[in-house]
């Protein structure tokens, strides 16, 4: 990895950390305003039926109980949600009530809020409520929803189809035809929970003298929340301001406009007080964006060289019962499917893709969206394919991976791909995890009925994801983002940013970025982000965009406010400000520091008029960064997990764990390190633990976290992880996006791993998660199939 | 009194506190709602996530689990006290350094658990830090930043 330079590149500490090991956080539940009301919401217990009736009479009557609102309260002063994508006309979406009227389409759907002043005291009274539901006919499963004879998920929609799509380039049913060996494989990746530790949260202020509404929102686009909010509540956004404090973790889950946060402002606005609602962990579980509830079916021919000939890959994808608003729930499966066989050079492809719906909760874009499910197929499809033909499954990507190369150019499935650095990032993680002992290891060992696998899972990922996404779609989300920074009268730095976290610590690389540009010390910036109320507008923090885009923001305000700055500096000095330099905070010139940048912060602020220059240069900067002539930039790396199978008791060990990753330039290789290290560790949850387990009738099974399993620290490893850095050639600051890396090439290291462990025995598995049933359940069909019985 | 609310009085990050509750106040909503002590977090409200843990009478508690009204007569000790204290303050100071946090919302409860290893065991193993850390949830960090300060601050004590 590069040296760093100066503070680009530098693992410094986080300053926001040393208040958060404090207890020192404000998240939105610490913050209480006065008068402040709660409200609870009752859900449906069924996912699918017609609502009868409310009995509400007793709840009305309870101590602290202030209001009472059904779903057509809320539709007088609030807009339905309704996704419409202008660029997908095909996309099919049903209009979703805040607050369900008639119908309820998912468990834990909201139905009545209940406003008390307190929360045990809604909920008290939401316990008396009793809404009486006929049931009408679920449809759970996705590939049932797609039948003719499926009920509709919506009574008054015909179709439980969302989208149906597909890429073709090539021939691919003549390729696999002439191919030297065809390998097919079945995934079925299972619906799952992001589970942040801080559940969703929102207080909403509404004062009808100046018709405004503040929102303190636990959430990650707060600019995008803003236009919805004033959209939908009908209140100008001027007077709509939304900030989100301390965020306990979002993962891309906390992206969507969800209908009890929605209703919770609506509230506000009807009683004139301000409204707190706190998701519990049952809700959560019920109503949260969900993700990955896809099946695929793929197959993979190659030629006697190990030349991939063509690749055929069908996705089926669950979407709920309506799409995530106002994004739409298809980003998964678009990804997904233009993703299949990414790093590889693909001479015939045909990838589809089918999305239903079904009653079950909304899903989202939970870290990854897609890439995670297109990567674990194209890579367990190349594992077969070695297997086939003979040959080492590392050499077999070598020899298919799209070659390193400057200009941008698009693959057969339409991505725009530049420098990518996929051999070298095998190269090294070849290195790093000594894989030819552990291959040679593998072998000894199985000869002693001893089971390990090593799993590779290469990955291409699209990043700093930009302006082509939703502008097309007239969508209300910012393609760029902002940068603020003003000079204070100490000479220390004000910065504020568009690119919001949520743990990233995106502001730590920020102020690396200005403070290096500037030439001032780490301590003399203040970086603060996720408030409307600051002078730039921008997306927040989504598709690892942060620093790539909101850093090459902040790269081009520090250099015209230390060009401002060097301005006013060499007026006083009567120097050229060519001659000028900014270093620890001093303005320098050949024969040493001249100046405090406090002079220029305290004359610019307070004494201008001294100053013989007309006009006075801005110590105040904003700068916004737009990506034009690209729609993302195209990151890559490898995971590689080394594993245990035992056979006996069906349970994984994981040995070992290598990720080597390209994220171009690193601004702060602590942070990136850790970003990878937890986005991996989600994705071997997704592998070997998670799922959200619905039944037939669409009940959610196990709603908890002592049901729902998560990663816990006794059962993980630890992760080695390094670096190549091709810096992104788009942007100065050559910055890729690394936030998903860890998820996107985690899920498929651990199938490519476990069955890698079972394959001497003829076993194969083919639904996630990997628990140990399903691996007896494997291990015992292949002997099945073996004895012919 | 109402019959449903009880008098305690204990000791919280070694002051006094009087308070009438309603028995069913678990002790986390206790301090973070009546105590303005909002260091500790809440986020599962049925024991598995260690977020929202605290000492009472030397001992870590998940708050969620004890009742207000079993803390009287006792002392708690809340993340804000254990900053206070100094007690942990190179533990802190590391899991700044390596970064042993990301959101920073289960970090409170590590820390309670770190320190009570630590106690027990001045030279923990990495499992025996990953063990003793399998009751706090964290989803931001995948853990190993956090075994590491942990190790970093036995192996400076040592």
């Amino acid at each position: 990895m590069k040296a760093p330079d100066g503070l680009i590149g530098a693992s410094r500490p986080r300053s926001k950390a040393r208040r958060l090991v404090a207890g020192q956080g404000s998240y939105t539940d610490d913050i209480v305003l006065p008068g402040m009301l709660h409200v609870t919401f009752v859900r449906s217990a069924l996912a699918h039926g017609r609502i009868l009736s409310i009995d509400a009479d007793e709840a009305r009557t309870m101590p602290g109980v202030v209001g009472l609102f059904d779903g057509k309260d809320i539709a007088a002063v609030c807009k339905p949600f309704q996704v419409h994508h202008a660029a997908l006309p095909h996309y099919r979406n049903a209009q979703q009530p805040i607050l369900a009227i008639d119908e309820v389409f998912w468990q834990g759907m909201p139905i009545v809020a209940v406003v008390a002043t307190s929360r045990a005291a809604a909920e008290d009274a939401a316990d008396t409520i009793f809404v009486d539901i006929d049931e009408l006919p679920v449809v759970s499963d996705p590939l049932a929803a797609l039948t003719d004879s499926a009920p509709p998920r919506i009574a008054t929609e015909e179709s439980n189809l969302a989208l149906d799509m597909r890429i073709v380039h090539g021939d691919v049913d003549a390729a696999f035809a002439d191919a030297f060996a065809v390998v097919e494989h079945e995934f079925d990746f299972g619906r799952q929970a992001g589970v942040s530790l801080e559940c969703r949260a929102i207080i909403a202020d509404y004062r009808s003298g100046q018709d405004t509404l503040d929102v303190i929102q636990s959430h990650q686009v707060p600019h995008m929340m803003r236009e919805l909010f004033a959209d939908h509540l009908g209140i100008d956004a001027i007077r709509v301001h939304v900030r989100c404090p301390d965020v306990g973790g979002a993962f891309g889950i906390k992206l969507h406009a969800y209908p009890d946060e929605m209703a919770t402002c609506a509230i506000s606005k009807i009683l004139g007080r301000p409204v707190k609602f706190i998701a519990d962990r049952m809700e959560a579980f019920a109503s949260d964006a969900q993700a990955r509830e896809a099946r695929v079916r793929a197959r993979l021919g190659v030629d006697a060289e190990g030349k991939i000939v063509a690749i055929d890959a069908g996705s089926l994808f669950g979407l709920g019962a309506v799409s995530s608003y106002p994004r739409g729930s298809v980003g998964e499966g678009l990804q997904a499917m233009q993703m299949m066989g990414a790093p590889y050079t693909l001479p015939a492809v045909r990838s589809t893709l089918q999305c239903a719906y079904q009653n079950k909760p909304p899903t989202g874009t939970y870290r990854g969206v897609g890439q995670p499910i297109a990567a674990a197929v194209t890579e367990q499809l190349m594992d077969k394919a070695a297997r086939a033909i003979g040959m080492d499954p590392a050499e077999l990507r070598r020899r298919n991976y799209l070659p390193a190369s400057g200009a941008r150019h698009a693959t057969p499935t339409g991505l725009q791909v530049g420098d990518l650095s996929l051999e070298a990032c095998l190269d090294r993680l070849m290195e790093r995890m000594d894989y030819a002992r552990l291959r040679a290891e593998q072998a000894e060992l199985r000869a002693k009925h001893i089971y390990r696998g090593i799993g590779l899972c290469t990955f291409v990922e699209l990043t700093a994801v930009g302006s082509g996404l939703y502008g097309g779609n007239q969508v209300s989300i910012a393609a760029g983002e902002g940068c603020s920074l003003r000079l204070e009268a100490s000479g220390q730095v004000s910065c504020e940013t568009s690119a919001s976290e949520q743990g990233q610590g995106t502001g730590a690389g920020i102020a690396q970025i200005v403070a290096h540009t500037i030439g001032i010390e780490l301590d003399s910036i203040m970086v603060k982000s996720g408030s409307t109320d600051g002078t730039t507008y921008g997306g927040g923090a989504w598709a690892s965009r942060g620093i790539a885009i909101g850093g090459e923001a902040a790269l081009i305000a520090a250099r015209d406010l230390r060009r401002n700055i060097l301005t006013i500096a060499g007026s006083l000095l009567q120097a050229d400000p060519g001659t000028l330099d900014i270093r620890d905070g001093m303005v320098t010139d050949a024969s040493g520091p001249r100046l405090p940048l406090s002079e220029i912060g305290t004359i610019g602020h307070f004494r201008q008029y001294q100053l013989p220059l007309d006009p006075v240069p801005e110590l105040t900067v904003t700068r916004h960064y737009v990506p034009r002539t690209y729609p993302y930039i195209a990151a890559n790396g490898i995971h590689a997990a080394h594993v245990e199978v035992d056979v006996g008791t069906g349970l994984i060990r994981i040995i070992g764990y290598h990720v080597v990753e390209d994220c171009g330039r690193i601004i702060n290789p602590l942070l990136v390190d850790e970003q990878i290290r937890g986005g991996t560790i989600q994705g071997i949850g997704a592998a070997l633990y998670e799922h959200c387990r619905y039944d037939e009738e669409g009940q959610l099974l196990n709603g908890s976290l002592a049901d729902y399993a998560v990663p816990m620290a006794g059962e993980m490893p630890d992760i080695d992880i390094g670096h190549i850095e091709t810096p992104a050639a788009e942007t100065e600051l050559g910055a890729k996006g690394a936030g998903e890396a860890g998820t996107v090439g985690a899920i498929g290291a651990i199938w490519t791993a476990v069955n890698d462990a079972l394959a001497p025995l003829g076993a194969e598995v083919t639904r996630q998660p990997f628990t140990p049933d399903r691996i007896i359940e494997a291990i015992l069909a292949a002997r099945g199939d073996q004895t012919g019985d | 009194m109402r019959s449903d609310r009880v008098a305690i009085s204990f000791t919280l990050n070694d002051r006094p506190v009087e308070a009438e509750v309603a028995v069913r106040t678990s002790l986390v909503d206790f301090v973070r709602d009546t105590q303005g002590l909002t260091g500790s977090h809440v986020g599962c409200e049925h024991g598995v996530c260690g977020a929202c843990q605290m000492r009472v009478n030397g001992v870590i508690v998940r708050g969620c689990l004890m009742l207000a009204v079993q803390a009287d007569g006792g002392e708690v000790v809340t993340i804000e006290g254990l900053t206070g204290s100094g007690e942990c303050a190179d533990l802190q100071r590391n899991f700044v350094a390596r970064n042993a946090m990301q959101c920073g919302f289960c970090t409170p409860g590590m820390i309670f658990t770190a320190v009570e290893l630590l106690a027990e065991n001045p030279c923990p193993s990495r499992p025996v830090i990953r063990d003793a850390l399998s009751g706090n949830f964290c989803r931001c960090t995948g853990y190993q930043s956090i075994v590491d300060a942990i190790e970093a601050t036995a192996s400076e004590r040592a």
